[in-house]
């Protein structure tokens, strides 16, 4: 059994008297594809924000290892551009790219927690600003060549397709070298054909050694994709464990299907 | 192309403004001899002016929806303008810049000094655009109070001539960081603000600032205003008042191409690009790993370092300085240059600075109608030309990798 990488402990997110977290527990190994699924207002994207700073949760610890260091480090209460340097990056349900800047500079902006340059560098652009300006579009384009996008490269963000859009997102986490990849509901509005391309380019980043945390409605695709899955229902996790797990988990189906009335 | 239809609104509209003008046009009443004259005559010039104005108003606004129309059906690149053209290609550009600096650099010579005075104001203006730029065009944060930081550069220089008889040189780069932390000090409270509440709060402060110099006599002199501010020195050579008008304009000339090298620099740097992600997506940007706090706080102090040098030159080029000169109007007029310039095009906002500061002196032969008539320019410009001057040809720059194989 592979390291655990990301540990979230009993947290617990208050929205006045609504408790859109309760007492939620999750891991994520390293190297999988972890999924969260649930139904709708179930606090998936709750508990993406409260991840990545977006929230401070209300109780509860959330501990990201760091392999390099093997050192735990709290996310809790961290600003959203902290999380990201720690190596936790996101992409957003409704899609928030920076539509008036072209596909390259997008990706470009993902590579910003992981570059120096500030005023003076970019007033005098000496040789250690110029090594890292090229360093940021060699890494771009190669991860612009990764997603399939490089075609567009000096198109403006917000002229793309949808789902070359949603692909673009991903490129731009995927820039700023996560330790944790997570997306929100990537395969929202696509057709199936884009599903289907957006499902082999997941496979191919996990194949890379990306480990993947994943909101989804689209059972087809969780099961396909996901190594685990765990299932959350008003706020609390209701099931864990592998696909086939799931699939007859007697409480999912309920939170999925309604209980069978009795005749 | 004028239809029944059209001549007929044309002439409702001309109807009503002789309606509306009636009581200041044709009404005149002479309160000595307490008469009344009626001048008929300007109900028909009112009648006809209007009229004309009207239909040629509707003729252009008819031309450039067919033209935009047009523009979108055979894709972007034809529609471009000649100017558009010329300032693609890199030898002309060049050869345009060239032409602009020989121009820049012989004025004085052909000209007097009056024009040179002219000028010199046009070209503080082109940096003050350039440095608001940085805050509205490329971060976009609206600073209604852009003044203050040009009111604490042109205060240090005063005070810091009047009380410690500091020169010029030695001021110039106090007052530049004096007015980055005053950036830094109103960057502060206004980082949680987006939008109009940004607006109303830095409105606030440029207020504050000339309000603190108007009343706090002790210190600034208040309303009376601080003289006797030294020239620029020469290598400690005294210059007669036409050779330090002169000298102060190729002062910025040279401001105006440093500024101009470092804010292209910027907009194509880390920064630059963090601040138009900011602009454009500030969740998003933050949850790429850039430090909100950070960007803006660099944003709202670069904007001010160029305002706080610029108000030391001012300093020095009226050699007196009061509170008037730092109000409202004046922090809106360097932000229309930046709006009218296209938000972000650097050569686009230069011409529109000279055109706004220029066009109202030029005017003067138009005597009290100069205000009026320079804003029906900028309306007729905010209709007809909304992107500016010259569209900026494309906002944001573009990178060809290099391939790793060929090297």
């Amino acid at each position: 059994m592979s390291e655990t990488i990301l540990e979230v402990h009993e947290l617990t997110m208050d929205f006045g008297g609504v408790r859109a977290l309760n007492n939620l527990d999750l891991d994520v190994r390293r190297g999988e594809i972890a999924a969260l699924i649930g139904p709708n207002g179930a606090g998936k994207t709750t508990f993406f924000n409260c991840l990545t700073g977006l929230y401070l949760p209300t109780k509860g610890d959330i501990l990201l290892h760091r392999l390099d260091s093997g050192k735990k480090i709290s996310l809790k209460g961290l600003k959203p551009n902290k999380v990201t340097e720690h190596g936790l990056a996101r992409t957003f349900q409704n899609i928030r790219l920076f539509p008036m800047m072209t596909v390259l500079e997008n990706v470009m902006i993902g590579r910003h927690c992981r570059t120096k340059a500030f005023v003076i560098g970019a007033f005098f652009r000496g040789p250690r600003t110029r090594r890292e300006e090229e360093e940021i579009i060699e890494m771009s384009h190669r991860i612009l060549e990764k997603v399939g996008l490089s075609r567009f490269e000096n198109d403006f963000a917000m002229n793309l397709p949808y789902g070359a859009q949603r692909r673009l997102e991903i490129a731009r986490a995927l820039a700023t070298e996560p330790v944790l990849l997570l997306l929100d509901e990537p395969a929202a509005g696509m057709n199936p054909y884009e599903t289907i391309e957006l499902v082999n380019l997941i496979q191919e980043i996990a194949a890379d050694g990306q480990s993947i945390l994943l909101i989804e409605h689209d059972m087809k695709l969780v099961m396909s994709l996901s190594d685990r899955i765990f299932v959350m229902d008003y706020g609390k996790k209701i099931a864990q464990g592998r696909p086939e797990e799931i699939r007859l988990n007697p409480a999912v189906i309920k939170a999925y299907l309604g209980e069978e009335v009795d005749a | 192309m004028f239809t029944l239809q059209e001549l007929k609104r044309s002439a409702l509209i001309s109807l009503w403004f002789v309606f509306l003008t009636f009581p200041i046009m044709v009404v005149k009443v002479n309160s000595i001899e307490k008469t009344v004259q009626w001048r008929w005559m300007n109900v028909v010039y009112i009648l006809v002016g209007s009229f004309v104005l009207s239909l040629l108003f509707r003729y252009f606004l008819y031309r450039k929806e067919r033209q935009s129309g047009e523009d979108e059906q055979q894709g972007d690149n034809t529609g471009r303008s000649l100017i558009h053209r010329l300032l693609i290609v890199p030898k002309y550009r060049n050869m345009i810049y060239g032409v602009l600096l020989g121009a820049a650099v012989v004025f004085p010579f052909l000209t007097s000094s009056y024009q040179v005075n002219i000028m010199t104001t046009a070209l503080m203006y082109v940096v003050l655009g350039l440095g608001l730029n940085i805050v509205v065009g490329l971060a976009g944060l609206l600073d209604l109070g852009y003044v203050a930081f040009y009111a604490v550069g042109a205060y240090s220089y005063a005070l810091l001539n009047y009380h410690f008889g500091l020169g010029f040189w030695a001021v110039l780069p106090i007052g530049g960081l004096l007015a980055a932390l005053f950036g830094i000090l109103l960057g502060f409270p206004v980082l949680r603000l987006r939008g109009d509440y940004l607006a109303i709060v830095t409105l606030g402060f440029g207020e504050i600032i000339r309000l603190v110099l108007e009343n706090w006599g002790d210190f600034s002199q208040g309303p009376s205003g601080i003289s006797n501010i030294s020239r620029p020195g020469f290598f400690g050579i005294e210059l007669s008042l036409e050779m330090a008008i002169v000298y102060i304009y190729y002062l910025m000339v040279l401001f105006v191409i440093v500024t101009i090298f470092l804010v292209n620099r910027l907009q194509d740097s880390r920064l630059g690009r963090a601040w138009i992600a900011l602009r454009e997506d500030e969740i998003a940007c933050q949850a790429m790993g850039i430090d909100k706090i950070k960007t803006k706080l660099a944003a709202f102090s670069l904007g001010a370092l160029w305002a706080g040098i610029i108000g030391v030159v001012f300093a020095a080029k009226t050699t007196f300085i009061n509170p008037a000169s730092f109000t409202f109007l004046e922090a809106a007029i360097i932000l229309s240059i930046v709006v009218l310039g296209g938000m972000g095009s650097i050569i686009c906002l230069i011409i529109c600075a000279l055109v706004l500061i220029l066009l109202p002196e030029y005017l003067r032969a138009l005597s009290e109608f100069r205000m009026l008539a320079f804003g029906a320019i900028l309306v007729c410009m905010m209709v007809f030309r909304p992107q500016g001057i010259i569209a900026s040809i494309r906002r944001t720059y573009t990178y060809k990798p290099r391939n790793r194989d060929e090297a």
